[in-house]
């Protein structure tokens, strides 16, 4: 193990290392932890400069509550989450099947093939812009929750299908074949076999993939422009304008942003970190 | 007609039940990876290869995105080398790459400081990735606020240290340092849960003979360790390569390119260009001098994926 392990050592640098840990970490979360702080203040504890002070008077429930009174808040929730989450299921759904078959197939262009997600998905996104824009009005689905769900689904099957198949490939070939000999049409060995092995996969690459899409600033900015349909990360941006020097509520905002992600990474944390790292132990 | 079975075709298909049916058992294993790729592709092919196309397309001609579009031939690249904000962008992005190679560097530094067996550690690593996993515009909004010059966190720190205030993002100097800044926190994050996993793949006994030979601290790191983890490294350089390439949401919740254009970088410029001044053909060409840059460094990136699938 390197470097030498802190629990061989003697008792004064083990209590050594963990105040370490403690200040550094402090240290690494302080921003974030002024804005948290900062969401539950009142306007006067800001403009007379309480900004590090423990609040004068704590307004958790007031802030959080005016953010949604006073602004369609719930409404980006809900077109995130609506947003989301088909993306998510689609872009897995198409990463499966695409990753099986450039997995256990042979055919000519499998590797082009895979090389092709690959790089398409390491694209600036100005590339795309205004062809998919245009894409977007001319079949109609501009400002709809659609043209960022298709758009999404498209984009995010590259880099899904890219780890699906490096896992598919993973499987021994006898097993499928063992499958086949029985009788099993290669469809049904895709869902009886492959899937149901596959599910740690699945659940890394759906985690993963729904911090992207969630946290995805510019299509949102590009692909809708009306409330109704705008995601939280654009909202957000909208509420700035409206709130100027209401900091408390902005932060509030960004608060209630960041939950849903760090709670899907805290509840998924080892298929999420399995994911985000496949090319770092794959070597 | 009945056709007789052949070889590769499945043992025990079942008995015809139709032309149609028999067809489809005697290719499934044929048609199969087709159909499982069709969906894919053409997802794939209608919103990202044909769109490439398109914008270089697109960056020959002048549109103002409703009316119809000339073709200009190379001029719009010909303005574009003649701009001085396309310069102050390029070298924003060069210097944002630069700078973001310090992650990787930072994350091993983290990553060797929580790689210790000690109660709790899984949680405090976990904490430590929060900025990677929070979206750029909380990070960007948490930043502009934590550098505002009037009621910034970071100038009450001063203050009450005694130490003067400042005002990062409103300097046309230090400004695009700010926004790289932020950037560097969740890059760094990145970098270092995977130094982490890496470290994790480490093989002990090589660490143990080095020690046993007496080698310590910085050599064993420099001699025994890094090498190992030479596949991390590369990843990390390229996330960042990516990453410092692509940037966007930060400049745009930050500071919108300025002051007086000094935070622009390609990506937002492309964005203004076409949206804010309505120069469609320009904004392509933006998009497409961006495009070459990163298809240079994906190339190296390919290049090796492919020799090590070849290998």
């Amino acid at each position: 193990m390197f470097p030498a392990p802190v629990a061989r050592a003697s008792r004064l640098s083990r209590m050594g290392y963990r105040a370490a840990l403690f200040l550094s970490l402090a240290l690494w979360l302080l921003p974030l932890a002024g804005v948290a702080l900062t969401s539950v203040r009142s306007i006067d504890d800001l403009t007379r400069g309480n900004l590090w002070g423990w609040p004068s008077e704590t307004r958790l429930v007031e802030n959080y509550a005016a953010v949604f009174s006073d602004s369609r808040m719930a409404q980006f929730i809900l077109n995130s989450v609506l947003i989301t989450l088909p993306a998510v299921a689609g872009a897995v759904a198409l990463a499966c099947m695409a990753g099986f078959a450039l997995a256990k197939f042979r055919f000519r262009g499998n590797l082009l093939l895979f090389v092709i997600f690959i790089a398409g998905n390491l694209v600036p996104f100005q590339i795309l812009m205004i062809p998919v824009r245009d894409i977007a009005i001319e079949t109609g689905i501009y400002d709809t929750r659609w043209a960022l769900i298709l758009f999404h689904v498209a984009f995010q099957t590259g880099f899904c299908t890219l780890f699906m198949r490096n896992f598919i490939k993973q499987l021994p070939d006898a097993m499928l074949d063992a499958a086949r000999i029985e009788g099993s049409s290669e469809l049904g060995i895709f869902w009886h076999i492959v899937l149901p092995l596959v599910r740690p996969a699945i659940a890394a690459i759906a985690a993963l993939t729904f911090t992207f899409v969630w946290n995805d600033y510019f299509w949102s900015l590009v692909l809708v422009q009306s409330d109704d349909v705008r995601p939280l990360t654009a909202g957000l941006q909208s509420l700035r304008g409206m709130w100027l020097a209401s900091w408390n509520l902005i932060s509030a905002g960004s608060i209630i942003a960041a939950i849903p992600p760090v709670l899907l990474f805290l509840l998924m944390q080892q298929h999420f970190i399995a994911g985000l790292t496949a090319g770092a132990e794959s070597d | 007609m009945p056709h007789p079975p052949r070889a590769m075709d499945n043992a025990s298909a079942p008995p015809g039940r139709g032309a149609l049916s028999d067809w489809w058992w005697r290719n499934q294993r044929a048609l199969t990876p087709f159909i499982l790729l069709a969906p894919a592709c053409l997802l794939f092919a209608v919103f990202v290869l044909y769109p490439i196309a398109a914008s270089i397309r697109l960056s020959l001609h002048d549109w103002d995105g409703v009316g119809p579009q000339t073709w200009v031939g190379l001029a719009n690249f010909a303005e574009l080398f003649g701009d001085p904000v396309f310069y102050t962008a390029l070298a924003n992005n060069l210097c944002w790459l630069a700078l973001y190679l310090l992650a990787p560097v930072f994350g091993l530094g983290l990553a060797l400081f929580l790689n210790q067996d000690v109660r709790g550690i899984r949680v405090v690593r976990s904490l430590f990735l929060f900025p990677f996993v929070i979206s750029q515009v909380v990070v960007g909004l948490i930043f502009a606020w934590f550098l505002n010059a009037e009621f910034g966190l970071l100038n009450r720190l001063l203050g009450s240290a005694g130490l003067p205030a400042v005002a990062p993002l409103e300097s046309g100097r230090w400004a695009i340092f700010a926004v790289i800044l932020a950037g560097l926190w969740p890059q760094t994050a990145y970098c270092m849960i995977l130094y982490l996993t890496g470290l994790t793949g480490i093989r002990p006994e090589l660490i143990e003979s080095a020690r046993m030979d007496g080698a310590r601290g910085g050599r064993l790191l420099w001699h025994v360790v890094l090498p190992q983890l030479r596949p991390v490294t590369f990843i990390a350089a390229m996330v960042c390569v990516v990453g410092a390439l692509r940037s966007f949401d930060l400049v745009a919740i930050m500071t919108a390119g300025g002051p007086y254009n000094s935070t622009m970088v390609l990506g937002y410029y492309m964005y203004e260009q076409t949206f804010l001044s309505l120069r469609y053909g320009y904004g392509a060409a933006i998009a497409a001098v961006l495009f070459a840059l990163m298809g240079a460094f994906v190339g190296l990136f390919l290049w090796r994926l492919l020799r090590r699938e070849a290998a």
